[in-house]
């Protein structure tokens, strides 16, 4: 039923899939996230949204695998189709509720890092729709790993670093961040930072540090994905938050991350044994 | 005259062996039980059973026809007004009910009418093929059901039967909500009950359609407005798990019963051949006392650990059904009456390693008429536990209400609906635990069946006034 149109490799192990689902890709706005499963016995694996096409009825998500589940993914095949794909789930991002007025006179950055880059893309794209100019910081390791920057540059001013220095500035995200604000003339009112959790922390430090107000979208662990089972819940300015209903943007500067990290890391310390690594001699 | 024998006994799986499985504890009557216990119904003139059901089955006919050997009768008598008979007649609280209303009950043991209803349900399934298709003529109306659980299988149902065209979205990949994520499968069986008895709405005419989230895919202004539709009942159920706002209840081994239940209910985490994890370690606290709190510290049990049920009143307060009490005892569960958590302790690297309890003794009698539980100041101890899972009843999901125009709701967050169904907004129906808060199987079925009448009535008058 929702079937894979086309598929391709962004880099090792990130794959970016076109998926069939019309009735997501009419209602998608950025910031939202969908919940898929394989197949029969497969998990409920939430993946934010990073395109959507409402003419042909796609919806774009970009996967790296991380894990069991996350390997199943990337190895289906273009035609293949997804036993579940439903959403859109999550509140869209808080930029689409400002007036015209106010939002053009924004001074938006991004800060992308790994496979968040890919999500960073509807926001900044719809922000160029609607007449704004956002500047992207995109970070990696290496620039190999380097996804999603192409389609960027065409609606965003990108600043590209690496930590290995093999491409643009040579450091982290917050070096170049603190680069473009205190090197570059740069002045920014609103950031929007998705990344592996750990980027998220310091990069809000580094905003807080010059005062600027920053959401983050976070990637918790779920099951159900629609507010019934409470996995998702993160601690937000003292208050328990669920990230699959109230989020999955939140002030950056009020999230407990080091918290938010334990929890995601929750089964990666009791994993499942799967069959196909099972090595009892129990089939003989 | 009546058959005046004891109540018959029904077989169940050996509590040792079944604490380690999740094949369904009670086998239910065979034939000749069934034929003996129904037997002993005095088929009353005014018969209390009927007014204490929620959905009013005619349950002295149908029991009379099992007593004549005819269960094609039974099973149509039942599906006059319930279409889950065999999902009811396992999960029903009968001894609030039918059953406690029963005559028989006053000097005896009541007729075991649950144990019959089930056994009428399950014939039905086994002979599906041989029963008559019910004759729909279809009148043009379409209502769009949301949520299929409980309250919109039995809207869905009687809408069907009087006519309309029927479709259910239904949020999750599985169809039956609470049916299929909440209560496990030794309790209730989901391949061989839930799905056959969906099935069988299905059979009426009713469409299903999974992964739609009405308030995200879709909203309710979009069905009525863009996709014609002429009404819409919202049976969208439970939301959001609540917890205690004790220190340490975000820390890793601490899980909602919808969180624990979902996983292994839903996503069949139990079974190795299924992706989704579930954790329980060497031993679990398990905090309420309702049947949800029962599913889970069954659950764990039979996943191998240690289970404790902690709860902060006394045995005779517990919520939870009798039946599903004596079974958790029975399967070496151990309760800690008038126990009430302070804090969850937890190790240096973030996961649980304990709960901080107090002693509690009952007071005065609250607003639900219970005696409130009172702590016995310093009378703290701790439990060592790898994990602790909160059964604390749910607060509604806010998808709903927060993409809909003129919906009311109250204070608790639930939509607020009449007797009948009928919510704020024209032509928007509600019913279930959407409306009044975590509540049981059949009481949201008795909301989902008046909610249809008033639909209809709603829907035929506005013919007359165009």
């Amino acid at each position: 039923m929702f079937e894979i149109v086309s598929k391709r490799e962004l880099a090792p192990n990130i794959v970016e899939m076109k998926v069939y689902a019309p009735r997501v890709a009419s209602s998608a706005l950025p910031g939202q996230f969908v919940i898929v499963r394989t197949d029969r016995t497969g998990e409920r694996i939430p993946l934010t949204i990073c395109d959507y096409d409402t003419d042909k009825g796609t919806v774009t998500i970009v996967t790296q695998a991380v894990g069991h589940s996350s390997r199943k993914i990337i190895d289906m095949a273009e035609g293949d189709t997804f036993a579940d794909f439903a959403g859109p789930l999550g509140c869209p991002s808080d930029l689409l509720d400002l007036p015209e007025e106010e939002l053009k006179k924004k001074r938006i950055l991004f800060v992308a890092g790994g496979v968040g880059t890919a999500p960073v893309y509807p926001q900044v794209k719809w922000l160029k729709e609607h007449g704004v100019d956002a500047d992207v910081v995109i970070g990696a390791k290496t620039k190999d790993l380097f996804t999603y920057v192409d389609e960027m540059k065409t609606v965003g001013n990108v600043y590209l670093c690496t930590d290995d220095g093999s491409e643009g500035f040579h450091g982290m995200v917050t070096g170049l961040m603190k680069d473009l604000i205190d090197n570059r003339g740069k002045e920014y009112d609103h950031c929007v930072i998705i990344g592996p959790m750990i980027m998220m922390k310091f990069a809000a430090l580094t905003t807080k540090e010059y005062g600027i107000p920053t959401v983050v979208s976070l990637n918790a662990l779920m099951v159900d994905g629609t507010g019934m089972c409470g996995a998702c819940r993160v601690t937000v300015d003292g208050q328990t938050r669920f990230t699959c209903v109230e989020g999955p943007e939140f002030d950056g500067h009020k999230v407990d991350f080091d918290e938010a990290m334990r929890r995601q890391n929750m089964y990666r310390d009791h994993k499942k044994t799967h069959p196909e690594t099972h090595n009892c001699k129990c089939n003989g | 005259m009546a058959n005046r024998i004891p109540r018959v006994p029904v077989r169940e799986q050996d509590p040792q062996v079944r604490a380690t499985n999740f094949e369904e504890v009670c086998y239910g009557y065979n034939s000749e039980e069934a034929t003996l216990e129904a037997s002993r119904c005095l088929n009353c003139k005014n018969p209390r059973c009927v007014s204490s059901c929620p959905v009013h089955i005619n349950i002295p006919e149908f029991i009379r026809h099992i007593a004549e050997g005819d269960l094609k009768s039974a099973a149509a008598t039942i599906a006059a007004d319930s279409s889950l008979p065999s999902v009811c007649g396992r999960v029903c609280p009968q001894e609030s009910q039918c059953e406690g209303s029963c005559v028989l009950g006053i000097k005896s043991e009541s007729v075991a009418i649950g144990k019959l209803e089930r056994f009428v349900g399950d014939w039905a399934i086994a002979n599906s093929g041989d029963l008559p298709k019910p004759e729909i003529i279809s009148n043009g109306k379409k209502v769009a059901i949301v949520g299929s659980g409980p309250a919109g299988l039995a809207c869905a149902s009687d809408l069907a039967r009087l006519g309309y065209e029927v479709k259910i979205f239904e949020a999750l990949h599985e169809v039956g909500g609470v049916l299929v994520y909440g209560i496990p499968e030794f309790r209730l069986p989901k391949e061989r009950i839930v799905a056959k008895e969906v099935d069988a709405v299905r059979r009426l005419g009713v469409e299903i359609e999974t992964d739609v989230i009405v308030g995200r895919t879709m909203t309710i202004d979009d069905l009525l407005d863009n996709q014609g539709y002429d009404a819409v009942f919202i049976g969208s159920g439970a939301g959001l798990p609540r917890f205690m706002g004790i220190d340490g209840e975000n820390l890793n081994g601490v899980f909602s019963a919808n969180e624990f239940l979902t996983r292994a209910n839903l996503m069949h985490a139990y079974d190795d051949s299924f992706d989704t994890p579930i954790y329980t370690g060497k031993k679990v606290v398990v905090v309420g006392g309702g049947n949800v709190a029962m599913d889970a510290v069954r659950t764990a049990c039979r996943l191998g650990a240690d289970s404790v049920i902690v709860y902060r009143r006394s045995e005779a307060e517990l919520p939870a059904r009798v039946e599903e009490v004596h079974h958790a005892k029975q399967e070496g569960i151990e309760f800690k009456m008038l126990t009430n958590p302070v804090r969850i302790l937890g190790d240096e690297k973030g996961w649980v390693r304990g709960i901080e309890c107090v002693e509690m003794e009952l007071g005065e009698p609250d607003e639900s008429g219970r005696r409130s539980p009172v702590k016995k100041e310093g009378s703290n101890f701790e439990i060592d536990c790898d994990v602790v899972i909160m059964a604390l009843g749910t607060s509604p999901n806010p998808l709903i209400k927060s993409t809909t125009k003129g919906l009311e709701t109250n204070r608790r967050g639930c939509i607020v609906a009449d007797e009948d169904g009928r919510t704020s907004r024209k032509g928007v129906f509600a019913g279930g635990d959407a409306v009044t808060g975590a509540a049981t199987v059949i009481l949201a079925m008795g909301a989902g069946r008046k909610a249809a009448k008033a639909i209809d009535e709603y829907l035929n008058n506005q013919v007359c006034e165009s």
